[in-house]
């Protein structure tokens, strides 16, 4: 088994607190491809819309998924905690619930626990042991690593996710969650009660993967703090993203290779600064031979630093992508746009889809309906104000 | 007793029938096999197989074939040993060769696959979408900084100095006075044809090269032969030479012979006089010395990137992550397998470790300590082909550079004589009447078709693994798999077996 090499900065980390047995839990990391189909919806004035709304636009793309893997995630759901790192964690293995929750007890001030409610239904098999709390890290363990918060709760969801057998965060943000599991994604939806739910912003997918381990971590949405990813695509540069990615101290633990735009994201906006904009350009950076005939000489220095700068953080390969955030969500395709990804707005609200019949379906008269360009990133942002 | 016990390694037989005597062989060759009395008389011992007369002779009427002379086969005496004996019982110096090794030694890129797409993820045609290639060497920043600006972005981070290369491949170091001077401008014409970069190599730049220095790495070895302001200056990089994959650890001896007025006065040196260069350089004993003649060396350039070469040895990890601290904007990894003029047959053949090997584990040291986007890493020491060019890469080099391949492109036929200087091809010679016969727009024309081809293979490639860019493949192990190497090999290389 081809085993996956820690940061050393984690790499301590990880042997103290778990000695020998850390060795044994280390998972394979190599990649499965997948296919799929995405949507997100958003209200640029942060009104609500309900989880009912993202499953209707899912289920339009049904046949876009194989049924081994539906999720979505919803942005404003939990107001009640706004303030608290909302954790998702799902638990296939009770001795690893057992280490998890030590963990969470010693690093994290838990302001509430509890299981996540779903409805049982025949689609959704052998679900595991899915739980959510809510809580922030000890200001003592703050201290003692000298670290902020976010970047504090990156280990420790690393941690877990390398370390704890058969335990698996798969939502870690603030006031958003995200819900996942092997299945079509309107089923999905429906065991999570998410009509129950509503938020801002939701992104929902349906996943066709090729090559299944079945696994409910292995759904979409991907996600790192409030970072939130569905994907189409596989990403051929996989190999070099990833070992970027930890030089910086990320560890690529998933089956799958659409962790490294969550990474990419958290990495290139909250860490660097750069704008999401600028982030979107160098993940699907604009060819040479476009950038040497530009005019402006600012955009053009700028362009020619980003892509001698961060060459490896250029994603290759076909892949559209909607990407959640705290303040909006981002839709973006690939540099020759290998897949599909429509794009409308209606009044305050924006649309990202694969297909256009997935905004239809929930709004049936856009007041604009596009195909994004290769490259060329769709952002919605709530506005100042909100 | 006979002069010598050294049987002939070449039988070289003429047809009599054929033969209109003509001649050119007694021409062509620089190694005097031929004698003219009624008829041309071969004397077989002095044959290298360069094949000069071969190519030329207008009947193809001269055959050379392996001395097919039986030895009593003996799996630890081969004949070669027994050779070398008979040699150093004649004559008590080392024995000296040319080129890179010949032994075989396991070539790790003969174990090396490379990966395609199908279904999941589209392949991409070369013909009909971009394909980059285009690399720029150098300091890059750990991150970039902007800041708003009339409704754009403004960059913030100085981004240092880079050479930009069309394509990441370039020519290696070998310096005037091993090769002739219409090798060098063979190799300026190309490299400014292609948009890419020749290196000077230790023999310092001939004035005729000048108007090249936008394509050429100045060399400023142990020897320090034909280092002036003038000449740091003209180039796009100084690269200061430790070693050589051929001969790591030792210096290097051009005999007076090859020392004439051109060369002398290149390198700085009087007519005639050995130009020995000197094991290390007497200014760096130390990695923080090393840091000083860096600085030197940029202060003088107004900051222009510097490269050091260094020959892959064993501890090759943890010298690279030393030189990439010193300041060194670039570093060379020479691999054993690395050509030479001159070189000790000892260490030619038993010294230092494969490319392949040392840019796994240059590579992974640096990222492991975040500092991989400090350097640039050049390959070179063993690349034969496009195929090559891709696995070096894939596995962490920014680029490849090739002496052998362009030199071969140029008609060499590795007879490894270089160090005697009788060089027919008037390649690695200085005698006129050898170097004349090399044009050096017919061998830049040779080079240009040469590395055009291989870029275009390498896009193949690239457009089958289904990226556009070469940054895709940079470092990306993920695309490549082993065949038939050792479990350990494996893992060092950091590249999965085939199947996994």
């Amino acid at each position: 088994m081809t085993r996956g090499r820690q940061p050393a900065v984690l790499e301590g980390w990880l042997t103290l607190a778990f000695g020998d047995q850390y060795e044994k839990w280390r998972v394979d990391t190599s990649k499965v491809p997948a296919a799929c189909g995405l949507s997100g919806v958003m209200s640029r004035d942060g009104k609500p819309i309900g989880g009912d709304v993202i499953i209707e636009s899912m289920r339009v793309i049904h046949d876009r998924g194989n049924g081994l893997g539906g999720g979505f995630a919803g942005y404003g759901i939990y107001p009640e905690h706004a303030n608290h790192y909302a954790m998702h964690i799902m638990f296939e293995d009770s001795s690893g619930r057992e280490l998890c929750e030590q963990l969470l007890e010693s690093n994290l001030e838990i302001e509430a626990a509890e299981e996540i409610p779903t409805k049982p239904s025949p689609q959704i098999v052998d679900p595991p042991e899915l739980r959510r709390y809510f809580a922030v890290p000890r200001r003592e363990k703050l201290a003692a690593e000298g670290i902020e918060p976010d970047d504090f709760m990156v280990k420790l969801v690393m941690t877990i996710n390398t370390t704890v057998p058969g335990t698996f965060v798969f939502s870690s943000g603030k006031n958003m969650g995200v819900f996942k599991a092997v299945g079509f994604a309107e089923d999905v939806g429906e065991f999570y009660r998410l009509p129950d739910y509503s938020g801002y912003t939701w992104i929902g997918h349906g996943r066709f993967p090729t090559n299944t381990p079945g696994w409910w971590g292995g759904a979409h949405p991907f996600n790192i703090l409030d970072w939130a990813v569905v994907h189409n695509g596989e990403i051929s540069s996989y190999g070099i993203n990833k070992r970027y990615l930890e030089m910086y101290g990320y560890e690529c633990t998933l089956l799958t290779d659409t962790e490294v735009m969550a990474y990419l994201f958290d990495l290139l906006v909250r860490k660097h600064r750069l704008p999401l904009e600028i982030a979107c350009r160098v993940l699907a950076a604009p060819f040479w031979k476009d950038i040497d005939i530009e005019d402006d000489p600012q955009s053009k220095e700028l362009d020619e630093a980003l892509r001698m700068t961060y060459g490896s953080v250029l994603v290759n390969g076909p892949f559209a992508v909607i990407v959640g955030f705290s303040r909006g969500m981002v839709g973006l395709n690939d540099r020759i746009k290998l897949r599909p990804l429509m794009a409308a707005y209606k009044d305050d609200f924006l649309y990202i889809s694969s297909e256009e019949s997935a905004i239809r379906q929930i709004c049936p008269k856009p007041d604009k309906v596009w195909a994004p360009n290769a490259g060329q990133p769709v952002i919605g942002e709530l506005k100042g104000d909100v | 007793m006979p002069g010598s016990l050294v049987t002939s390694d070449f039988i070289v037989d003429i047809d009599y029938e054929r033969c209109r005597k003509c001649k050119r062989c007694l021409l062509n060759c620089g190694f005097d096999v031929f004698d003219f009395k009624d008829r041309v008389i071969p004397d077989s011992s002095k044959c290298v197989a360069c094949h000069r007369c071969v190519v030329f002779c207008p009947e193809e009427a001269i055959t050379v074939v392996e001395n097919p002379l039986s030895f009593r086969e003996h799996s630890s005496w081969g004949v070669d040993k027994r050779k070398a004996i008979w040699k150093q019982a004649q004559s008590p110096g080392m024995i000296l060769t040319g080129m890179g090794t010949d032994l075989p030694w396991l070539n790790v890129f003969d174990h090396l696959l490379i990966d395609a797409c199908q279904v999941t993820n589209p392949s991409i045609d070369p013909l009909r979408e971009p394909m980059e290639l285009r690399t720029y060497l150098g300091r890059k920043p750990d991150k970039l900084e902007v800041s708003p600006s009339n409704g754009g972005f403004k960059l913030e981070t100085p981004v240092g100095n880079n050479i930009k290369l069309d394509v990441p491949i370039m020519f290696s170091g070998m310096s005037y006075g091993s090769v002739s001077l219409n090798v060098h401008k063979a190799l300026a014409i190309a490299a400014e044809r292609l948009g890419t970069i020749m290196n000077t190599g230790e023999g310092g730049l001939h004035e005729e090269l000048y108007p090249y220095a936008d394509r050429i790495i100045v060399q400023c070895a142990s020897g320090r032969f034909g280092v002036h302001a003038d000449y740091l200056n003209k180039g796009v990089a100084v690269e200061i030479k430790i070693g050589q994959g051929a001969k790591p650890g030792i210096g290097g001896h051009l005999p007076g012979e090859k020392i004439g007025r051109e060369v002398s006065s290149t390198r700085m040196i009087p007519v005639g006089t050995d130009a020995l260069s000197p094991a290390p350089h007497h200014d760096i004993y130390s990695i923080e010395d090393l840091k000083q003649l860096i600085y030197a060396l940029k202060e003088a350039t107004g900051y222009k990137p510097v490269s050091v070469k260094i020959a892959t040895v064993h501890n090759v990890a943890a010298i690279a992550s030393g030189i990439a601290r010193a300041g060194a904007d670039i570093i060379y990894l020479d691999g054993f397998r690395g050509g030479s003029g001159a070189s000790p047959a000892i260490i030619r053949d038993h010294v230092g470790i494969p490319v392949e090997i040392a840019l796994a584990v240059v590579d992974q040291q640096l990222r492991k300590e975040g500092i991989r986007n400090w350097v640039s890493i050049i390959a070179a020491g063993g690349i034969r082909s496009a195929a090559d060019v891709v696995k070096a890469i894939a596995l962490g080099a920014d680029a490849v550079s090739v002496g052998t391949a362009a030199l071969i492109a140029m008609g060499c036929r590795l007879c490894q004589k270089c160090y005697t200087g009788n060089c027919s091809w008037g390649i690695a010679t200085q005698k006129p009447e050898l170097t004349g016969r090399l044009d050096p727009d017919w061998a830049a024309e040779r080079l240009v078709n040469l590395i055009t081809s291989w870029e275009h293979e390498v896009k193949e490639v690239l457009g089958a693994l289904g990226v556009n860019a070469v940054e895709s493949l940079r470092g990306n192990r993920e695309r490549l798999r082993t065949l038939g190497l050792d479990e350990m090999t494996t893992e060092i290389l950091d590249v999965k077996p085939a199947g996994r």
